[in-house]
């Protein structure tokens, strides 16, 4: 009995050991080289796959600088950036006023890439693009319009034949930058939606089911009948979903596509304030896509550690130039020129 | 001389003998330390995230205070939050979940120990085993994609036919709703219910069968009135632990409660629960009021399921009779 209890000890004791041991041999393995440098970030998911591509590709270019990216988030990556646990942040949205103020330092807004946002829809028999307008997808959010045969759809869908069907909302659960662009377009078309239910990653919505990510809005508006709900670009290029046209500013229905999303950011461009930080959603131009956005790097101005801030200035000048050429392939939409030119102008900011 | 030194041996091997008895009874100090250490780790563990769920809740329980349980608006525009919604969507979900799990689960636990033959009960309880190892998203996914269509287009429209004037099966057909994620858990907890019920009755002392069916009861009666009884105690752990797993159940539930923070009669309608919003919305919570309710929430959960866990461990003491076995 004793014999056994001092087996036991010296087992628990040899097992204390070995995990302490394997504690001990795997951290070095995961750190980098002793001369890299290692910038830690983190921020949006949306943008991960083009970060993840540009990280790896810098890092090829440059084998001593290292970008470790963690997309928890974007939430999670202004919060990670105000404790400085991070050298830069990603969001998708741009900061506002008061949550600057919760900073030590200075944050400076880079737009990255572009993303956009369309309505998906299934009714039955119904296989055409539809048009739609924000007052329209406005009232369907608000739970005014409540058939597909209203007068309100049919009228902008003269040659589509609709059924007397219930329509089914389907919205975003999670919190995420798809559902902040969607309800920052619609509340600067309804100030209803605007007083009622606002814009933010996640909103109180009026009406609808919530789906788990773009794939669990896709999944549910392909599974319900008369349902319609809305995804990012990205998601619906690469999974083939069928989506609507939406009215711009000019009066014309656009179908979004890489084009006419960087359309919408050339747009904005003049009018945009120095730090970038602007909707750019119902944007002027014949041929923008009205529901899109920037995402952002958030860099903090004033870097102290010589080292650092070179590599940072370094990567976003080739993340804006060279870069910018892999966007297209992963189906984001590029910054157009001239604001790519100004973001230029901007690096030399960070001192 | 040679006997001095034999016995000088001796005196030498009897000290060594007794000095590694006395150092067994050490090793019996060590463990006696060591198991305490674990045990004191668990507590220590639960106070510190208490703690932290307390102390990083303080906005939301300063802003809102005990309207934070009542409140039934969510909306992260205004900041306005309450926590309503939620606990509704855990509770009703999980006891839809139990009152579909352990019927199911009992009974195939009594016909595994009791009924079948030794080699049949073996491998279903591996594969019982199995099914209690599957990740929840897993069960989300076949969720989503298997049973909220059969819902949708045969249980439900059955459902409102047959029971319609029940407020229960009323309202719109969507699929997604608290009866899909009540089954989907209830799916999810039977494992656990059977595998442990079962070796609580497998646990049952053979005399009390033999005694039973000497006294003329046929199998059934031995089973129901005399088995049965007697591992009901660990019967209702084994309803515990699946019942713990369906409070904080995450991923599974998200996919199919339609994720709607609205209370309504009906399971056909959309729900949401706490785990699954906590979940949903912590990556992108900005700002501090919003991303502490998140955590009040979590406070919330924890609170509740020590609750429910009191309620269930009162009903057993009140229930449990002279002679029946703790497991």
């Amino acid at each position: 009995m004793k014999l056994k209890t001092s087996i036991t000890s010296i087992a628990v004791g040899a097992v204390l050991i070995a995990v302490g041991l394997c504690a001990l041999v795997e951290s070095p393995s995961a750190a980098p080289a002793p001369s890299a440098l290692l910038l830690n970030a983190a921020g949006a998911t949306f943008p991960y796959p083009i970060y993840s591509k540009w990280f790896t590709e810098y890092n090829r270019l440059h084998p001593d600088i290292q970008i470790n990216y963690q997309s928890i988030g974007s939430g999670g990556g202004i919060r990670q950036l105000q404790a400085g646990t991070v050298d830069f942040g990603a969001s998708d949205m741009p900061l506002t006023d008061k949550m600057l103020g919760d900073f030590k330092v200075r944050v400076l807004h880079f737009p990255t890439v572009l993303g956009a946002v369309m309505p998906t829809y299934n009714i039955e028999g119904v296989n055409q693009e539809l048009n739609f307008t924000g007052e329209l997808l406005a009232n369907i959010f608000l739970g005014k319009i409540t058939k597909w045969n209203d007068p309100a759809i049919v009228d902008l869908n003269k040659d589509v034949h609709f059924p007397a069907q219930d329509i089914v909302v389907v919205h975003r659960s999670d919190g995420s930058g798809t559902t902040f662009v969607w309800t920052d377009y619609l509340s600067k078309i309804s100030t209803e939606w605007d007083t009622k239910v606002g814009k933010n990653t996640s909103v109180n919505w009026p009406v609808g089911l919530g789906g788990k990510g773009n794939e669990g809005v896709a999944g549910l508006v392909k599974q319900t009948p008369g349902a319609i709900g809305y995804v990012e670009l990205i998601y619906a290029i690469q999974n083939h979903l069928s989506y609507g046209r939406v009215k711009n500013q000019s009066g014309d229905f656009i179908k979004a596509d890489l084009e006419s999303v960087t359309a919408a950011a050339s747009g904005v461009s003049k009018s945009m304030p120095a730090d970038f930080r602007v909707s750019i959603t119902n944007a002027p131009g014949k041929t923008a896509y009205p529901i899109c956005s920037f995402t952002y790097l958030l860099i903090p101005a004033q870097i102290d550690d010589a080292v650092k801030k070179h590599a940072v200035k370094d990567f976003l000048h080739w993340m804006l130039t060279a870069g910018q050429n892999d966007a297209e392939g992963l189906s984001y939409a590029k910054l157009p020129k001239e604001v790519m030119t100004r973001e230029l102008k901007a690096i030399s900011q960070i001192k | 001389m040679a006997n001095a030194t034999v016995k000088a041996d001796r005196a030498r091997f009897s000290r060594r003998l007794r000095q590694f008895v006395r150092q067994l009874r050490h090793g019996d100090e060590v463990a006696h330390l060591i198991t305490l250490l674990a045990a004191a780790s668990i507590i220590v563990v639960t106070v510190m995230l208490v703690y932290q769920l307390y102390v990083n809740s303080s906005e939301p329980r300063h802003k809102f205070g005990f309207g934070f349980f009542l409140g039934k608006t969510w909306n992260p525009v205004s900041g306005d939050f309450g926590a309503l919604p939620f606990i509704y969507g855990t509770v009703v979900s999980s006891a839809l979940a139990l009152l579909l799990a352990v019927p199911l689960g009992v009974g195939a636990a009594i016909f595994l120990s009791e009924l079948a033959p030794a080699r049949i009960s073996n491998y279903l309880t591996f594969v019982i085993e199995l099914l209690a190892a599957i990740p929840s998203v897993i069960y989300g996914l076949l969720g989503i994609f298997i049973l909220v269509p059969v819902l949708r287009t045969v249980v439900m429209p059955f459902l409102q036919h047959t029971l319609g004037f029940l407020p229960l099966f009323q309202g719109p057909i969507y699929g997604v709703s608290m009866l899909a994620g009540g089954v989907v858990l209830a799916i999810m907890i039977v494992p656990f219910i059977i595998s442990v019920s079962r070796e609580v009755l497998l646990a049952v002392p053979v005399e009390q069968r033999e005694a039973a069916l000497g006294l003329g009861a046929t199998k059934w009666e031995s089973t129901w009135q005399v088995v049965v009884p007697f591992a009901r105690a660990g019967i209702m752990a084994s309803i515990f632990l699946a019942l713990a797993r369906a409070l904080g159940e995450t991923m599974a539930v998200t996919m199919v409660i339609g994720n709607d923070p609205k209370i309504s009669v009906s399971l056909f309608a959309p729900a949401y629960s706490i785990a699954a919003v906590i979940a949903n919305e912590f990556t992108e919570a900005t700002g501090n009021l919003y991303l502490q309710a998140l955590i009040e929430l979590g406070l919330v959960l924890f609170l509740l399921t020590i609750v429910i866990n009191g309620l269930a461990r009162l009903a057993i003491i009140a229930t449990t009779q002279k002679g029946t076995q703790t497991q």
